[in-house]
């Protein structure tokens, strides 16, 4: 199996460390090729939402990932299924690789049955317990302290002493200035829990850039836990995250307590797809990104340089991913729409499982006399 | 064992100690819970039992360690997250609203949420406006909350038991001027496996007349009315809610549709409380409407901050004649 070694050099800084992340890693041609498949699916996917909500099938939010994909693809690749993962509404790949698929993704944007979660949901909650995918949360930081009670769960069940799963809250640098997340992570360090703050910083809040928006002129959100560790990573480097993860993992995992991760990255979108995302800083800056540091062309030139595939061939991929994803489209619109009694279903649990949700006495309606009773 | 009188406070502690012993999923987090034995003594001695794994004192941080105590609800702890006070669960009314009480909805039954809020909710004694809120009818308005509120010491022990037991979250108002407050505890309600069932109301005391809806503090208040209206010859039925949300119909409505008449009591503000609720509901059932002999009497909060002076005070808060007049209003016995 063909192999090759990658120089990570100046793509880590580390904060009150005395170790970092390694300066170089060997990857093989199946990994490699693996995350070219993962990150252009996804790439395709989120390109595919656009199209979809300019067309209408998709209402309401629709925050796009595309630019990104490194992140999710590196960290899904550091962990394993134990460990936990939470993040905002910018969620479609994270659902994604973790235990979804894209039908499901686009089902549940079209709001049909066949959708991640029903058509309850929409493209900001997406959840696979499952796979400790906790959503897919939509209101900006929320989801931090959230994620830290994860942690705090794999830690009070996990023997003392014995390595824990960890779990990541990701969170962008807009929502980085939240107060709640210096609170989770006052605690995560007292109580020394394998949490992992990992901010995704794509320069803007919004429409807001970070000189604007923090008053800390270099961003340096991975310092921002104060005397709690943190690693600066190059978010477009798939390498990068991937090695700079395993090692932040072990190092939660082992109980040192948390450690702060800052990714950089970018949207080529606006914020949602009701931002064209050009008020606010410009077609040079994107198209500049867009050849420089996109994290696809990268993988693809690691493959090209160590020979493991040329052009030709890796287009003849792109071009099966991007049937693959219509077909996904076309078998997620042929889902039905929820049945009415959709409405009044999950508001309670019966017994904490999935499928047992507890039967509603009595639902009011819009109308009085439509209420439900014994739903 | 014979029926023994208990302290409230002591109630809670019994039923926090019974369901942690019993499961070793649920643990309590909040300020002062653990070394100090809780700001009102209600975890007194759990953190000498049970230790610092489980029961746990918190900086004063409500939206971090309410949304921490969420994630680990959704990954199979029970918390139980104390507020000193629900005055300061405003800090963290989004993690309780959109972290847990939407999450299995969102999620279409794939994550629950099995939590307990608990805590002081509303009037005190001389504590003025920031401190004596009542948030019985804002946690009651959220599909996905449960909302209880104790009266007695049985309540409390086995509505308590049924919230950590139940797996959504559940918002649980005590009433810190109840604490104290010893109530007969029967033998079956001294037991480990005393639960009453959330969602559904207890007729206090039996009546004819008129019909008594209230919950917590507001029961004490209207038996103690109920005994004067007796005197005057009114037979007043007093229903002790002790489900908020989800509201127990059958027996309210069935209660008014008997007696014709209705009065609310409760020590929350008066728009969009829980008497409005119960108004609105008289009005809807056509049963119920045409069954009503008079309109509904609302009994509740003052309409302002709560004052400190203490004439003040004792104005803005409902009092047992309040409740006996509107009971004469709604049987037109009184002006």
């Amino acid at each position: 199996m063909a192999s090759a070694t990658f120089n990570l050099e100046g793509t880590f800084k580390v904060h009150n460390l005395d170790t970092a992340p390694p300066t170089e890693t060997t990857a093989t041609e199946e990994e490699l090729l693996d995350y070219f498949k993962t990150m252009y699916t996804m790439r395709r996917m989120e390109i595919t939402c656009d199209n979809e909500y300019k067309a209408r099938a998709i209402r309401g939010f629709c925050h796009l990932y595309d630019g990104q994909e490194a992140i999710a693809t590196g960290i899904n690749d550091a962990f394993t299924q134990e460990d936990s993962w939470i993040t905002s509404y910018r969620c479609h790949c994270v659902a994604l690789i973790r235990g979804g698929s894209v039908e499901k993704v686009l089902a549940e944007l079209f709001g049909l049955q066949n959708g991640y979660t029903k058509g309850k949901g929409g493209s900001m909650h997406f959840y696979n317990k499952e796979h400790n995918f906790y959503g897919g949360q939509g209101i900006v930081g929320a989801q931090v302290p959230v994620g830290v009670g994860l942690a705090f769960a794999n830690k009070y069940k996990t023997p003392e002493g014995e390595h824990m799963p960890v779990s990541l809250s990701a969170y962008g640098d807009g929502a980085a200035n939240q107060g709640q997340i210096w609170e989770a992570a006052n605690m995560a360090a007292l109580w020394k829990l394998p949490a992992i703050f990992c901010c995704e910083n794509n320069s803007y809040g919004m429409g807001t850039s970070v000189e604007r928006h923090t008053s800390n002129p270099d961003g340096d959100y991975y310092k921002m836990g104060n005397a709690i560790p943190g690693v600066k990573i190059d978010g477009m480097n798939v390498l990068s995250v991937r090695e700079g993860m395993k090692f932040v993992k072990e190092y939660c995992a082992s109980g040192n307590g948390p450690i702060y991760v800052e990714m950089n990255t970018y949207r080529y979108h606006g914020h949602s797809m009701s931002d064209p995302g050009t008020t606010y800083r410009s077609r040079d800056e994107i198209a500049a990104t867009r050849s420089a540091r996109d994290p696809i062309e990268f993988v693809k030139k690691c493959l090209i340089e160590n020979n493991m595939k040329d052009e030709g061939e890796l287009k003849e991929i792109e071009k099966g991913i991007r049937k693959e994803v219509q077909k996904a489209a076309k078998a997620a619109k042929a889902g039905p729409i929820p049945p009415p009694e959709e409405l009044y279903n999950y508001i309670y649990a019966e017994d904490g499982s999935k499928e047992k949700a507890e039967k509603q006495k009595f639902i009011r309606m819009p109308q009085y006399k439509n209420s439900v009773h014994n739903a | 064992m014979a029926t023994i009188d208990m302290p409230v406070r002591e109630a809670l502690n019994q039923a926090i100690d019974e369901e942690m012993e019993r499961d070793d999923a649920v643990y309590i987090m909040g300020e002062e819970v653990a070394q100090y034995q809780g700001a009102y003594k209600v975890t007194k001695g759990l953190y000498q039992k049970y230790g610092e794994r489980r029961v746990i004192d918190t900086p004063i941080t409500e939206m971090g360690f309410t949304g921490l105590a969420v994630g680990s609800a959704y990954k199979d702890l029970k918390p139980i997250v104390e507020f000193m006070t629900f005055n300061f669960s405003m800090q963290a009314i989004d993690q309780i609203v959109n972290s847990a009480a939407k999450q299995y909805y969102m999620s279409a039954g794939d994550i629950s949420c099995p939590i307990v809020f608990r805590g002081a909710n509303g009037i005190a004694a001389g504590v003025a406006a920031q401190h004596s809120q009542c948030f019985a009818a804002w946690y009651s308005s959220v599909p996905g909350l449960k909302v209880l509120a104790p009266y007695s010491s049985e309540d409390a022990k086995g509505l308590l038991k049924a919230a950590i037991r139940d797996p959504n979250p559940v918002v649980f108002l005590e009433q810190e001027l109840l604490y104290g407050t010893p109530f007969p505890m029967s033998d079956e309600a001294q037991g480990k496996d005393f639960v009453i069932p959330i969602g559904e109301a207890k007729i206090e005391k039996e009546g004819s007349d008129v019909t008594i809806v209230t919950f917590s503090r507001g029961v004490g208040l209207s038996l103690e009315a109920a005994e004067e209206l007796t005197k005057k010859g009114i037979n007043a039925e007093v229903i002790n809610l002790r489900t908020i949300r989800p509201l127990d119909r059958d027996t309210i409505l069935s209660s008014i549709k008997k007696t014709g008449r209705v009065v609310t009591v409760e020590d929350g503000w008066p728009q969009c409380g829980v008497g409005a609720e119960i108004a609105a509901m008289c009005m809807e059932d056509d049963g119920v409407f045409d069954s009503l002999d008079a309109p509904v009497q609302r009994i509740c909060g003052a309409d302002v901050p709560m004052p400190y002076a203490l004439n003040l005070e004792e104005a803005a808060v409902p009092q047992i004649n309040d409740i006996v007049e509107a009971c004469e209003k709604a049987t037109y016995r009184g002006k």
